[in-house]
C-alpha cells in the first residue's frame, strides 16, 4: 500500500500509470471545485468570512495557552478529563490506558486525522482491542489496509466498483445475489455491518473540528452521523485533537463553521454540526459516563513565531488539496505522510522531519490556487518556498539541481559572459529546431523532452537585434 | 491595420523594457511587439544592456542568496526609470510582489527594491490600467482561446485586461477556457524536477484548449506558452500558440511558437 514519502517519484511515476487512481481523481475535480465556486457565488460576505476566519485564528493562536487552560477548566467543571501529550507516543499511550482502564475490548472510531497522525489504530489493535472506523469512506480503507488519500474524503481514490469487490471478499454474511452495483446499495451494506459495531462498541474515539475555550465543547461535523453514533453509544468517549483546535467563543466557531463547509464540499454547513459537552450528566437518559479528550502537541507549540506558524491557523477543510494541480495528478497517497497536497508538504516536514518529506515542498508549481482557496489565507506557497530555501542550504555544494543553477545566477550575474555563452546556444538550438522550429529530444534535455517538444529559439537574441538597430 | 507610430511627446513616458530572458532568448518577437505596443502609445522606450534575469528561478528553487543578487542588479539597471516594463506576469511579479520582501534587509536596496515594484508592471495590464488604452486597430481573423497565466492572474489581478484588447480585434473570437484558473504544469524548474507530473497537467490544459474547438492559444507568459506548445506539438495539433502581445501588435512575422517556417 503506502510508500514512504523518500519515495516519492517512484509514488507518482505509479500513481499515473494507475487508470483506477486516475478515474477517481476526475470526480475530485469536477466535485469539490465546482461545489465550492457554487457555494461562494452564493454567499455574498464569502471573502469577508474567510478575513474574519484568519482573524479570529490569529488572534487565538496568539494566546492559546490562555485559551487552552480556559478550555481545560471548562471540560473538567462539566465532569470530563483532559490529558496532554506531548508527542504521538504518549497520545497512544494515553488513549490506551483509558482503554485498559475501562476493560474495553471494541473501540469505534469517528473520522479524525489527528489518530492517523499518531498511528493509533495499528497501535490498539496490536494490544488486542477491535478497532473499527466508522466513517464510510475510513471504513473502506480500513478494510482494504489502506491510509487516507484525502483529509476529508479518505477513500477518494476509490470507484465504486472496488468497493463491491471489497465488500465481496470481507463481508462474510453477505449473499453473494445480493445486488451491490449502486452506490446506495454500498452505503447499506455498510450501514448494517457498522451498526451492530456502534451498539457493541465499549470505547467512541472523535476528532475534533474545533475546542471551545468558553463553553468547553467540542465539535465536530461530519455527512453521516456516524460521529453522533461513535460518541453517544459506547460509555466512554475520547476526544482526539491537536493543540490548534481550540477557539475562544461559540461565536467564533460559528463563523468558522460557516466557512468550513462551504470550503470543503460547497455545502452550506455539514449534514451534522455536533457540539459535545462532556459525560452523561444526572438528568440526562444517555451518552457516555466518561469523557477524555487527548490534546496532541506533536510540535506545534514550537510553531508561534516562527517561519511556519500560518500552518497553525489551518481547519483541515481541504480546498488546497482540490484545487491543487499535482494532487489532482497523483492523488493523496503518492506524497507518502498523513496530510497530502499542499498543507500536507508544508506540514510533514515539520511533524515527521525535514529528511523525511524533503520531496513535497518541490513538488508544487507554485501556481498560488491553493491560497486563493484557502478559508484562513494560509500563505502556502511563500510557505513552500520558505522549505526550499532551507533545503537548499543544506544540500550539498555539488548536487546536480544546485550546480546547474548555481552556474545560471553566475552567468546572469555577468551580463557579458551571460551573452557570449548563450548566444551559441541558442544559434545551435535554432539550428536543431530547424524547419519544425521545435526540438523533439535533447542529449541532456530528456526532462523537458520526454513530455514534449522544446520550440526553438528564433535564432539570435532580442538583445543582439536590439543593439544592432533593429526596432518593429 | 496597426495605428501608425506617433513620434514621442516632450514629456512622453520613459520606459525601461525588461525583456525577461526568454523573450531575449527564445523569442525576440514578443519584446519587438512590446516596444511596438508602448511606442503606439506615445512612451519613450529604452532597453538597459545589463538585464538578464529577475532571479525568479532562484527564488523558487530556494537559492535565496542568488536570488538577491540578481535582484540587487535588477534594481540598479532599472531604477532611473519612469516605469518598468515586463512582458510577462511572473517576472513582472517577481519584481513587484516579491522583490521588497526579499531584499527588505538590506541596507543599501531595501527602500530601493519597494520603490522599484511599485513602478513595475505586467505589459497588458499597464497598458489598459496607467495608459488606459481601450483597444488596438487591428484585424485577424481568428479563433482564439486564453491561457491566464498563474502569478499574473494571482498575484498582479491579470485576467480581463488582456481580454479587453483581445476584444477590440476585428475578427477574432475569444473562446473560454472550461477550467481557465488552472496550472498548465510549467512552475520553472518543476517542469524538469517533476517531468512526468508536469506531462500530466499540461496535457490536461491541452485537452481543454482541444475542446473550445480554438486555433489559436494566446498568452502573456513565455514559460507557460513553450510548455503548452510544446505539449501541444508533441500531441499533433494544429493549435498555434503565441504570446497575446505578438497579435495586439500585429507582429505575427515570426512562426508561431514552436513552429517553423
Amino acid at each position: 500500500m503506502l510508500a514512504g514519502t523518500g519515495n516519492f517519484t517512484e509514488n507518482t511515476r505509479k500513481a499515473l500509470e494507475d487508470a483506477a487512481l486516475q478515474k477517481a481523481l476526475g470526480n475530485v475535480k469536477r466535485g469539490f471545485i465546482a461545489k465550492r465556486a457554487k457555494a461562494r457565488a452564493a454567499l455574498p460576505e464569502f471573502e469577508t468570512l474567510r478575513d474574519e476566519a484568519k482573524e479570529i485564528k490569529i488572534h487565538t493562536l496568539a494566546h492559546m495557552d490562555l485559551y487552552l487552560a480556559r478550555y481545560e477548566a471548562q471540560v473538567k467543571r462539566a465532569g470530563g478529563q483532559v490529558h496532554w501529550a506531548r508527542d504521538s507516543g504518549q497520545a497512544r499511550r494515553i488513549i490506551a490506558g483509558i482503554c485498559k482502564a475501562a476493560g474495553a475490548k471494541s473501540v469505534t472510531k469517528g473520522k479524525s486525522m489527528i489518530t492517523e497522525e499518531i498511528g493509533l489504530n495499528r497501535y490498539l489493535q496490536a494490544q488486542g482491542y477491535e478497532v473499527v472506523e466508522t466513517d464510510l469512506g475510513e471504513y473502506l480503507i480500513q478494510i482494504r489496509g489502506e491510509t487516507p488519500s484525502h483529509i476529508i474524503a479518505p477513500a477518494v481514490h476509490l470507484n465504486k466498483e472496488q468497493v463491491e469487490t471489497d465488500f465481496r471478499s470481507h463481508h462474510k454474511n453477505l449473499p453473494p445475489e445480493r445486488p451491490l452495483s449502486k452506490v446506495s446499495d454500498l452505503v447499506n451494506e455498510a450501514r448494517q455491518v457498522l451498526r451492530e459495531k456502534f451498539v457493541n462498541a465499549d470505547v467512541g474515539i472523535t476528532g475534533a473540528n474545533f475546542l471551545i475555550a468558553e463553553t468547553g465543547q467540542s465539535v465536530i461535523v461530519t455527512n453521516e452521523g456516524n460521529g453522533d453514533l461513535t460518541q453517544t453509544l459506547p460509555r466512554v468517549h475520547i476526544v482526539a485533537a491537536s493543540l490548534e483546535k481550540v477557539v475562544p467563543t461559540l461565536e467564533d466557531a460559528s463563523t468558522l463553521i460557516r466557512i468550513l463547509a462551504r470550503s470543503a464540499t460547497g455545502q452550506d454547513i455539514s449534514t451534522y454540526t455536533t457540539f459535545t459537552s462532556g459525560p452523561k450528566r444526572e438528568q440526562d437518559l444517555d451518552g457516555p459516563e466518561e469523557f477524555h479528550v487527548v490534546l496532541l502537541d506533536n510540535g506545534r507549540s514550537g510553531l508561534p513565531g516562527g517561519e511556519f506558524e500560518d500552518m497553525l491557523r489551518c481547519i483541515r477543510c481541504g480546498a488546497c488539496l482540490n484545487h491543487c494541480p499535482v494532487y489532482q495528478s497523483v492523488g493523496g497517497h503518492a506524497y507518502g505522510s498523513v496530510y497530502p497536497g499542499p498543507m500536507g508538504s508544508v506540514l510533514t516536514p515539520l511533524l515527521q522531519g525535514v529528511s523525511e518529506a524533503r520531496h513535497l515542498p518541490h513538488a508544487c508549481t507554485l501556481c498560488g490556487r491553493c491560497e486563493a482557496v484557502c478559508p484562513v489565507r494560509i500563505p502556502l506557497p511563500a510557505m513552500l518556498r520558505r522549505w526550499r530555501m532551507r533545503d537548499f542550504a543544506k544540500k550539498p555544494p555539488l548536487a546536480k539541481a544546485k550546480l546547474g543553477l548555481k552556474l545560471w545566477v553566475f552567468l546572469a550575474r555577468h551580463p557579458a559572459l551571460y551573452r557570449l555563452i548563450t548566444t551559441p546556444v541558442i544559434k545551435i538550438l535554432a539550428l536543431t529546431g530547424g524547419r519544425k522550429g521545435r526540438i523533439c529530444a535533447l542529449p541532456f534535455g530528456g526532462a523537458w523532452t520526454d513530455q514534449r517538444d522544446l520550440p526553438a529559439p528564433q535564432g539570435t537574441s532580442f538583445m543582439a537585434r536590439w543593439r544592432k538597430g533593429e526596432r518593429p | 491595420m496597426v495605428k501608425k507610430k506617433k513620434s514621442p511627446a516632450p514629456d512622453a513616458i520613459r520606459i525601461g523594457l525588461f525583456v525577461t530572458c526568454l523573450a531575449d532568448l527564445f523569442r525576440p518577437s514578443v519584446a519587438f511587439a512590446a516596444v511596438k505596443l508602448l511606442e503606439n502609445a506615445g512612451c519613450i522606450v529604452e532597453v538597459p544592456e545589463t538585464q538578464t534575469c529577475c532571479g525568479q528561478p532562484a527564488y523558487n528553487s530556494g537559492d535565496e542568496a542568488g536570488a538577491k543578487a540578481l535582484a540587487r542588479n535588477v534594481v540598479s539597471a532599472f531604477e532611473s526609470f519612469e516605469y518598468v516594463i515586463a512582458p510577462s506576469g511572473s517576472c513582472a511579479a517577481m519584481i513587484r510582489v516579491h522583490y521588497p520582501e526579499l531584499l527588505k534587509d538590506d541596507p543599501q536596496f531595501g527602500a530601493r527594491a519597494v520603490d522599484l515594484a511599485d513602478k513595475t508592471y505586467e505589459l497588458i495590464s499597464f497598458l489598459t490600467g496607467t495608459l488606459g488604452v481601450r483597444g488596438v486597430d487591428m484585424k485577424l481573423d481568428a479563433r482564439a482561446t486564453y491561457h491566464d497565466s498563474c502569478s499574473g492572474m494571482r498575484e498582479l489581478g491579470i485576467k480581463a485586461q488582456p481580454r479587453t484588447l483581445l476584444a477590440s480585434i476585428d475578427g477574432l473570437e475569444l473562446r473560454e477556457l472550461t477550467d481557465p484558473n488552472a496550472c498548465c504544469g510549467f512552475g520553472g524548474a518543476f517542469s524538469v524536477k517533476y517531468p512526468d507530473i508536469s506531462g500530466k497537467i499540461v496535457s490536461v490544459k491541452t485537452k481543454d484548449i482541444g475542446d473550445t474547438g480554438a486555433k489559436l492559444l494566446l498568452g502573456s507568459d513565455l514559460g507557460c506558452l513553450m510548455n503548452i506548445a510544446g505539449r501541444l506539438k508533441r500531441e499533433g495539433s494544429d493549435v498555434e500558440v503565441r504570446h497575446v502581445a505578438e497579435v495586439l501588435a500585429g507582429e505575427l512575422a515570426a512562426p508561431p511558437i514552436g513552429e517553423g517556417d
